[in-house]
């Protein structure tokens, strides 16, 4: 990956410290364990081999969490036989972090089939940490009793199906619902009730205020063709016009991928069990059967860090391998 | 239609009912005289996606993905529990008439089934 090192600003014609051919190389990067960085309007990124630079700036960083997401647990075919190893491992990679996060956020799919041993097996794995963790609901994770038992586990303080928000440092934290009550033929929901209550919670903060939205399925239309989008997330952004820095994190798609659009920027985190492939590069969304020795590199962990005075939150993807 | 019968009843007599039809036989005791109609649930999809059978037959859905899916009537009208890789789900359609329904973890995958009167053969 010497190449990278010449990744970063490469062409700047508008003086605004953004260079789109940069930019691309930073998206295309997202999927082999890149690192993109956009703080203050500036973007830059790293490859892995240089992650230790980023360190410097996650040090100095006031707020550091990481976002786990689809851990699946209870699946067991062949693209993961062990996904309660590459769980694992993703809690040893958080760990071994330069700055340790404050917390963890769980973007859903905690279970595959919703069993109360398959959350258990999660929350043993996941207290080794010894981190707090903020949880939304997957699909994986209401299967049956209409997310009944994920709101007892995991929802105390929570709003209707489990949506929620709390502050860490000045940054204001949304955890949204979009896997409830789903139509057919459609995308993911929010659904009216969550829509009026995110409106009256984010009313009285300060247009300064940073927001970080996070919600299982992505809440940009990624491929509506696989349901990967959320009918109703224009309207949840409209409410977030008016602040100047939106970072929305989202799982489901086993993959990550970046879109940056005025304020808002749009992340998916990789999946801790088994990948899925690109948008409409197979028939179907099903789980993606890599070999074994190459399984780690297309799971991962997803990193934040906020750095007051910064407009933007840096985030940073890392591969279990 | 089963269903049909048993609205109303206050639920200590539909609770007998069911234990008592319930017996050694399985859930469905008339399942050996209604025909069958197979659907596979493969790689995202309801295959076939539209079928048309008599009043009277039962559609047994089998999930052959890595992937759990459901079968949910649009309107509710039947809804299977979650479906695991290999595990099935059967409904009889008594009624003629028109069941859209989907899978409500992916609801991207749909399907139909036209309920034909007539006695099934």
């Amino acid at each position: 990956m010497t190449k990278t090192r010449k990744d970063e600003i490469l062409h700047d014609h508008n003086q605004d410290g953004i260079d789109r051919r940069g930019f691309l190389k930073c998206m295309a990067w997202a999927g082999t364990g890149a690192l993109c960085v956009m703080q203050g309007g500036v973007l830059k990124s790293y490859g892995l081999s240089r992650l230790a630079e980023s360190g410097t700036a996650a040090k100095a960083g006031e707020l550091s969490f990481v976002q786990i997401s689809d851990s699946h647990m209870g699946f067991n075919k062949p693209a993961n036989p062990d996904v309660a190893a590459t769980l694992k491992a993703a809690v040893d990679k958080i760990q071994a972090l330069p700055a340790p996060p404050e917390f963890l956020l769980h973007t859903g799919d905690i279970s595959h089939l919703s069993k109360p041993e398959e959350f258990d097996t999660v929350d043993q794995i996941l207290k080794s940490t010894g981190k707090e963790v903020f949880f939304v609901p997957g699909e994986h994770d209401v299967l049956n009793d209409d997310g009944k038992q994920f709101l007892e586990r995991y929802g105390k303080g929570s709003q209707g199906a489990g949506w929620h928000s709390f502050d860490k440092q000045g940054v204001h934290f949304i955890g949204l619902v979009n896997v409830m009550n789903l139509k057919a033929g459609g995308l993911g929901t929010l659904g009216h009730d969550q829509l009026e209550w995110l409106e009256d919670d984010v009313k009285h903060l300060g247009s300064s205020t940073p927001i970080v939205v996070f919600a299982h399925i992505p809440l940009w239309t990624v491929y509506p063709e696989w349901g990967w989008g959320t009918e109703d997330s224009a309207q949840a952004l409209a409410y977030l016009k008016k602040f100047g820095s939106v970072t929305v994190l989202n799982g489901h798609i086993h993959q990550t991928m970046q879109k940056v659009e005025d304020h808002v920027t749009f992340h998916t985190a990789a999946s801790t069990a088994f990948p899925q492939p690109q948008p409409g590069k197979a028939d179907s969304p099903g789980p993606m059967k890599v070999p074994a020795e190459q399984l780690r590199s297309v799971l991962g962990i997803t990193n934040v860090s906020y750095v007051k005075g910064r407009q933007a939150l840096a985030v940073v993807d890392s591969t279990l391998a | 239609m089963r269903r049909g019968v048993w609205i109303g009843l206050p639920t200590p007599i539909l609770a007998a009912a069911i234990w008592l039809t319930a017996g050694s036989h399985g859930f469905r005791v008339n399942a050996q005289q209604s025909p069958v109609t197979e659907v596979k649930i493969d790689n995202f999809s309801f295959a076939p996606a539209a079928i048309t059978v008599a009043a009277g037959t039962t559609v047994r859905w089998t999930n052959r993905d890595d992937i759990p899916h459901t079968v949910v009537a649009d309107d509710k009208s039947f809804k299977s529990k979650v479906l695991d890789t290999d595990e099935k789900f059967s409904y009889t359609f008594s009624t003629p008439g028109t069941y859209p329904y989907f899978c409500s973890v992916h609801p991207k995958m749909t399907g139909k089934v036209s309920v034909q009167a007539g006695q099934a053969q």
